[in-house]
């Protein structure tokens, strides 16, 4: 594994096992809720159990009394403690924002909307008091549907967004696009729900914080995969904490999926509470609370209209989509359903004209945010479940129809209709490798048999495309986000050769501590274990973005390869000083500085390093010192693509879809470590085809979330998946030096529409050409009933 | 306030605790064994499973005071003698982990499926481990981490020393 000098493994696309793994499999991880201060104290939310309500209100009284409690604080206490309302990252034009308090003030907005809190001396004691704070409330009509929110006479969510409408957006050019659809052979619509999801990373949230009156800073440990995004939101925004006075840690987080990228009320309160208190605080949600407050995913409604030529070739594309963001705007809700969205709707076809409108509605429900994959695996259902419709109507093989379609590979930089430039791609050979791998014509063949047995198998195919790294900042900035979307790495190199790497990507399971120094020891060509990757700490990494958006290899890992490229041009300057040359005679090879042409005269790697902070000797002009910060902006997203196919044979007595296989071939360019590549796709693909099959946040009329517990909502379980095949092709980015793309949302877009095809395409006997997912048991059973009822089948 | 006498990983504890503390509590809390997790409170996740008198168990379902008298073992007691177990072993080969939440609890259930089923096959590991979700992995390293273990335990034990240090975040 260790890399000697002269003797160097390249480790840039070596299966390497983690090097974080042992701390993980002994037990010896700090995560969170595993911090535990001298003198800490526990807060418990009180939390409103209507959707819509006034506060009259609160009677802490009898809280304050429970033994052990120290303190209870309202909506109003904070507010009149200087505590702001948590913003909204992402603006749109003519947007209309809310007044989202840590704790309600007057109003609650959503089952869960947090109205006071309790500190205690134990978790156990401010369970007790929580259950004794007494809330007046004045039940008001809700409102959760979003298509119900925007009808005449709805609930009103915010008094400054009439109808409930807080954006309405449109992307592409609308007359064209009405046009080419008139113009059409064929145009198939359809009418898509794409539901709600939860995250549900298995860590719930967990926040502590501490103040030093000796130093006056604020120290918080918090479930976040951006610590910066936290301090920069927090401290210039809400809580009015001076950056350099405050210090955020995100510590092992076990698993974010997006849901820990928002700022949420408790990580505020916490923070204030320390202060106030003069105590640590900690906090740590029960599964529940996940259920409630974290920003929730997905949820709209689409029509569809797609037009094709006689020639089954795609002619336009029209969308209009009513997008959820439930009763407040988390950080970057406005961009899920537009940017993230819209944007994605060229899909991996060549389509003339694309028009998309998206209502943004409010709604009393959970907030809706990122939620793996955020937006692009929305536009990819929507692509990939209307093209299997399509194939229907137009009586061709999926897979042809497809293949017609796709994007030449001589087309790249391909310019889309939706405004991006995708970098480079080639999709047609993970189509054909995919059914290759699942045997298609073979399987249409076992197909028909089984069916003339009463067995009803299904295959389901999606092509996909992805972006990852959303950049440059220039221009994210001009579409309204409030933020630029760069990352800093940072290269210290100790005198005696060994590194340390400050990251401003963050690993919440995505291996970091191994991909990047794999980069490191490359470039080096040092042992690896001579290589430390820090990251999630505000007090010793720069200011970096965090990750999300699959975005760490293609923007993180550029960073601190631009540092590792300045280092070594440092490094030969020096050395070429020490060694009496040129610089531009000296090369760095295999750990060593040496004169071209003449091997033996040079430094070691180690010698060059304690030479820099010796600093007896240097170039004139050279700093002492050998570290480098990069901030690496990209001049484009990347766009990882691929084929996935899922068989599936559902029981058509009971419902019941059984996942039989599933084919991966992705194309995610360069691949760092192809473990933890695949291991990537594998979540995702679980996560995609859960929502296929059984994953749904739903809620009742009155705004009462009826899969409010993992005995309720469908998180899939070892024993409902199979193993996945999964194979690649390898198309390198044009956008950065490592040629990378990004590869942890994939799976999560590529398998919904796979799954659901597969259960249409078993259905497809009994006449049954759409249902939206989940495709849950009863729902497929249903329709079958309904089919059969019509002499279908 | 009641008194409770138990063997953790080996090591005698006695102390008094709230009737109603949960078992999980108590290794978290009052041994600060914070290897155990907590993921749910409807015992679905199974992030907190442990072994309680050799069986595994959802420590979120088991109060303190019934382990009163008995034998517990975490996470933190599964490497011996220096040496991982061939489980744990397994997770790290097979890349069984990503953000490594619900590794302790995987681990402890599938030790728990390995004592009564030593030679699971792909569905019976499976279905030993469906009391405990993953959201990283989609399960498929997880099996093949078993498997692993189900091998190096026949062979004889893990050949990977328990490390000294690990690397770490901040």
């Amino acid at each position: 594994m260790a890399t000697q000098p002269g003797n160097v493994e390249r480790l840039f696309g070596k299966a390497m096992k983690r090097r974080e793994d042992p701390r993980f499999i002994t037990g010896r991880a700090t995560f969170t809720d595993d911090i535990k201060l001298p003198g800490m104290t526990y807060a418990v939310f009180v939390r409103s159990p209507l959707a819509s309500a006034r506060i009259r209100g609160i009677d802490v009284a009898k809280a304050r009394a429970v033994p052990g409690v120290r303190a209870v604080f309202t909506g109003k206490d904070m507010a009149d403690g200087g505590v702001k309302g948590i913003p909204a990252g992402w603006l749109l034009p003519d947007i209309k924002l809310t007044d989202h308090r840590p704790l309600a003030v007057d109003r609650v907005r959503h089952v869960g909307d947090a109205v006071a809190v309790v500190v205690a001396e134990t978790p156990y004691a401010a369970r007790d008091a929580a259950d004794l704070v007494e809330v007046d409330y004045e039940e008001l009509p809700a409102v959760a549907d979003a298509v119900k929110a925007l009808a005449p006479g709805a609930p009103q969510v915010h008094e400054n967004a009439p109808g409930n409408r807080c954006f309405h957006w449109e992307i592409g050019d609308k007359a064209k696009a009405e046009a080419a659809l008139k113009g059409a052979a064929k145009v198939v619509k359809v009418s898509l729900v794409n539901q709600r999801l939860i995250a549900n990373a298995i860590e719930p949230r967990a926040c502590a914080a501490s103040y030093s009156p000796a130093t006056d800073e604020l120290t918080l440990w918090v479930t976040s995969q951006n610590p910066h995004v936290h301090r920069l939101i927090m401290g210039a925004f809400v809580l009015g904490i001076p950056e350099h006075k405050f210090r955020v840690i995100a510590p092992d987080v076990g698993g974010g999926f997006g849901s820990k990228i928002f700022i949420y009320p408790e990580e505020v309160a916490v923070s204030w509470l320390t202060r106030k208190l003069g105590a640590p605080v900690k906090w740590t949600a029960e599964r529940r609370e996940s259920f409630l407050t974290d920003s929730h995913g997905r949820d709209h409604h689409s029509q569809v209209e797609m037009g094709f030529d006689a020639h089954g070739k795609v002619a336009g594309l029209r969308v209009k989509t009513v997008a959820n963001l439930g009763a407040y705007l988390t950080l970057f809700a406005p961009a899920v359903p537009t940017y993230l969205y819209g944007t994605l709707l060229n899909g991996v076809y060549d389509f003339p004209s694309i028009f998309c409108e998206v209502d943004g509605v409010f709604t009393h429900t959970t907030p809706v945010d990122a939620y793996r994959g955020a937006g692009r695996p929305e536009a990819c259902y929507l692509l990939e479940r209307t093209m299997d419709i399509a194939a229907r109507t137009l009586q061709l093989d999926p897979a042809e129809l497809r293949r017609r379609n796709y994007i030449g590979k001589d087309r790249f930089p391909f310019q889309t209709q939706v405004a991006l430039v995708y970098d480079s791609g080639n999709y047609a050979p993970t189509l054909e490798r995919a059914l290759k791998m699942v045997g298609y014509e073979h399987f249409r063949t076992s197909q028909a048999e089984a069916r003339a047995k009463g067995r009803y198998l299904g295959l389901g195919i999606s092509t996909y495309i992805e972006a990852c790294g959303i950049a440059p900042s220039q221009v994210v900035g001009s579409l309204g986000a409030q933020a630029g979307l760069y990352e800093s790495g940072t290269v210290r190199v100790h005198p005696t050769g060994k590194v340390t790497v400050l990251t401003g990507s963050h690993s919440h399971g995505q291996g970091h501590e191994t991909t990047f120094a794999q980069l490191v020891a490359d470039e080096l060509s040092i042992p690896i274990d001579d290589v430390e990757i820090v990251h999630g700490d505000t007090g010793r990494i720069p200011f970096g973005m965090g990750t999300y958006g699959s975005r760490s290899g293609a923007v993180g890992g550029t960073a601190i390869h631009m540092s590792l490229e300045k280092l070594k041009a440092k490094g030969r300057r020096l050395a070429a000083h020490l060694l009496e040359a040129a610089p531009e005679d000296v090369e760095f090879k295999n750990g060593r500085f040496s004169v071209k042409g003449a091997p033996d005269r040079g430094k070691a790697w180690a010698e060059v390093t304690l030479a820099a902070y010796l600093a007896h000797s240097m170039p004139a002009g050279m700093e002492p010192g050998l570290e480098e910060t990069s901030f690496y902006d990209p001049s484009n997203f990347t766009f990882p693509f691929g084929t996935h196919i899922a068989v599936v044979e559902v029981d058509i007595a009971t419902g019941r879809t059984e996942l039989l296989r599933y084919v991966a071939v992705d194309d995610v360019g360069n691949v760092i470590n192809p473990t933890i590549v695949d291991g990537q796709l594998h979540g995702g693909i679980a996560q995609g085809a859960a929502q296929a099959l059984w994953e749904w946040a739903t809620y009742d009329d009155n705004g009462q979330l009826l899969t409010g517990s993992l005995m309720d909502y469908g998180l899939p379980r070892a024993d409902q998946l199979p193993k996945f095949e999964t194979d690649r092709t390898v198309t390198p980015s044009p956008v950065n030096p490592l040629g990378v793309k990004g590869a942890g949302e994939a799976g999560t877009i590529a398998s919904t529409p796979a799954v659901a095809n597969a259960v249409l395409d078993a259905l497809s006997p009994f006449g049954i050409t759409h249902l939206d997912i989940p495709l849950t048991p009863a729902k497929v059973w249903q329709a079958v009933q309904d089919a059969r009822g019509k002499g279908k089948g | 306030m009641a008194r409770i006498s138990l063997k953790v990983n080996g090591t005698q504890h006695v102390h008094e605790v709230e009737p109603r503390m949960l078992l999980v509590h108590y290794l978290r809390e009052v041994l600060s064994l914070t290897g155990t997790h907590v993921g749910c409170d409807t015992s679905q996740c199974g992030a907190c499973t442990v072994l309680l008198d050799g069986k595994a168990v959802k420590a979120c379902s088991v109060l303190a005071v019934q382990a009163d008298g008995s034998e517990v073992k975490t996470v933190e007691g599964l490497a011996q003698d220096g040496r991982l177990h061939p489980l744990q072993e397994g997770f790290w080969e097979e890349h069984g982990l990503q953000c490594g939440f619900c590794t302790p609890g995987m681990l402890m259930a599938a030790y728990g499926l390995l004592q009564s089923n030593p030679h699971p096959d792909e569905h019976a590991i499976r279905a030993g481990l469906e009391g405990n979700l993953c959201r990283c992995t989609g399960y498929h390293n997880i099996v093949k981490a078993v498997q692993h273990a189900t091998k190096t335990m026949a062979e004889g034990t893990s050949k990977t020393a328990a490390p000294a240090r690990t690397v770490g975040a901040a």
